[in-house]
């Protein structure tokens, strides 16, 4: 299977660029121990819970994934500019193998970056439940989410561009996904803002389940579900028609 | 049957017209060199041979299956080494093809043999970012033919090598013919008449000559090939 070859190859290039290990696998380690010790630093009588371990491991875990579209994008919008993507594109790939090539060889990247922050997690006081575990597999839809959008972005811009647009896509998850702050705190139309978009639904999702709210946590995990696919789509429609293949 | 057919190929670029109805007919195991300055429409003419960009009038066919329409059966019966050397840059010289190999499902792809045609031994496991300019020329062309084409498409295969390294890659080239249909494009005149069958003559979009180093000589009345490609080049017409 073709896009299986490709994957492979795809994911050797991630894990052997020293930068992809750097953010995507110790910014999230970095996160977690620095906001734990910001929260054993704040007074009791404060009632903060924001950065308590059951809280932060979900926050940290969904803003470590998309670091993931900077990866695809900058890994897609790189290639596209090489030689090596010409001689791709005179070969019998088609569409379907370019993307799920490139969405694949992402996914252990993922898997490994959940593996590693739960991990730290657990050394850091957190309960394996099977919450926790539900957590881990509802932030793989985001996942597929983060990486979808990578693609989309380092199909239609180029690699100087890709880097600075995907990580409006970091910012706008450190923001507008409630990890940082209460998104309470601000209410009115920023709240509406941050529930509409998948960021903080993704971050509410494993919050519920790590609290065993399994109920409280279909809506958020279906919207987050729905951006998933719908990004996934777009990025193999935007790169079928963007290389004009597949005949 | 043909191993390529161009028939009235025209590429447009807004108001640049990059290839101007080209029309010629290559026999299978013959090696063609398609000769040009630069912006003589080489490259995209070579991007078209092998489907990655179409036609917008004209039709190609390359082992009997049209461009456009069976794109990936193209895809299967070429190898393609493009002007820059394209090498997955993380990937090993071995990883290189193995993963070419597997790209075409050439399972039983004779990679041992590859690395040893093209002197790659002593590179294997080294990353191709890591290697000299003629190591990555090498390793580019390794992964045109380890999937043991029928039509090879090497644009500029010498470009940027030492004496010695073009040498011996014109030497390496020379034993593709006759397995392979190959097409090559160049600067050098000398690599086109030691190498082709016969040779593309391209100015400005436009086949100026098509025939062997000697009938271009006749053909243009001039005295040497540099003389009649210069003429030609510079836009003259044939006689």
């Amino acid at each position: 299977m073709r896009m299986f070859v490709f994957a492979k190859r795809n994911f050797k290039e991630i894990l052997r660029d020293p930068m992809a290990i750097v953010f995507g696998i110790g910014f999230p380690v970095i996160m977690l121990f620095l906001m734990s010790i910001i929260n054993k630093n704040i007074p009791p009588e404060a009632q903060m819970t924001l950065f308590e371990i059951n809280r932060l491991f979900p926050a940290v875990s969904v803003f470590g994934l998309s670091f993931i579209s900077l990866f695809s994008g900058i890994l897609i919008s790189k290639d596209r500019t090489t030689s090596l993507f010409i001689r791709l594109c005179a070969s019998p790939m088609k569409s379907v193998d370019f993307i799920a090539g490139y969405a694949l060889s992402l996914i252990p990247v993922a898997v490994i970056q959940l593996i590693i922050a739960l991990a730290v997690s657990v050394v850091l006081s957190l309960k394996l439940s099977a919450g926790v575990i539900l957590c881990v597999l509802s932030c793989m839809i985001s996942a597929v989410m983060f990486i979808s959008a990578g693609l989309i972005l380092g199909t239609v811009f180029t690699d100087k561009a890709v880097g600075g647009i995907a990580s409006i896509i970091v910012n706008l998850t450190a923001w507008l996904s409630g990890a940082w702050f209460d998104l309470d705190l601000l209410g009115g139309t920023f709240k509406k803002i941050c529930r509409a978009l998948p960021f903080a639904n993704a971050v509410d999702a494993g919050r519920f389940l790590i609290a065993g709210e399994y109920s409280s946590a279909v809506k958020p995990i279906l919207i987050v579900t729905a951006y998933a696919v719908v990004l996934a789509v777009c990025a193999s429609v935007v790169f079928s028609i963007k290389n004009g293949r597949d005949k | 049957m043909y191993a390529i057919e161009l028939d009235k190929v025209t590429k447009k670029y807004k108001d640049v017209t990059a290839v101007d109805s080209l029309s010629f007919k290559v026999e299978k195991g013959k090696c063609v060199s398609i000769l040009g300055v630069n912006g003589a429409g080489k490259t995209t003419s070579i991007k078209m041979m092998c489907g990655i960009i179409k036609p917008d009038s004209g039709s190609i066919r390359v082992m009997g299956y049209d461009t456009v329409n069976e794109r990936n059966k193209v895809g299967s019966v070429i190898g393609v080494s493009p002007q820059e050397t394209a090498v997955a840059q993380n990937l090993t010289v071995r990883e290189n093809l193995e993963f070419i190999a597997g790209i075409y499902n050439k399972k039983d792809a004779d990679i041992n043999s590859v690395i040893e045609k093209l002197g790659l031994g002593e590179v294997e496991k080294k990353r191709a970012g890591k290697l000299s300019g003629g190591y990555q020329r090498r390793l580019s062309i390794a992964m045109a033919i380890v999937t043991e084409p029928e039509v090879l498409f090497l644009d500029e295969p010498t470009l940027g090598l030492d004496v010695i390294a073009r040498r011996e890659l014109l030497r390496f080239i020379e034993k593709l013919k006759g397995r392979h249909t190959v097409v090559l494009t160049t600067h050098y005149l000398e690599e086109a008449s030691i190498l082709s069958d016969v040779t593309a003559v391209m100015a400005k979009g436009r086949l100026k000559a098509f025939g062997t180093t000697d009938e271009i000589i006749k053909m243009s009345g001039k005295e040497t090939f540099e003389e009649a490609f210069i003429a030609l080049a510079g836009g003259e017409d044939l006689k």
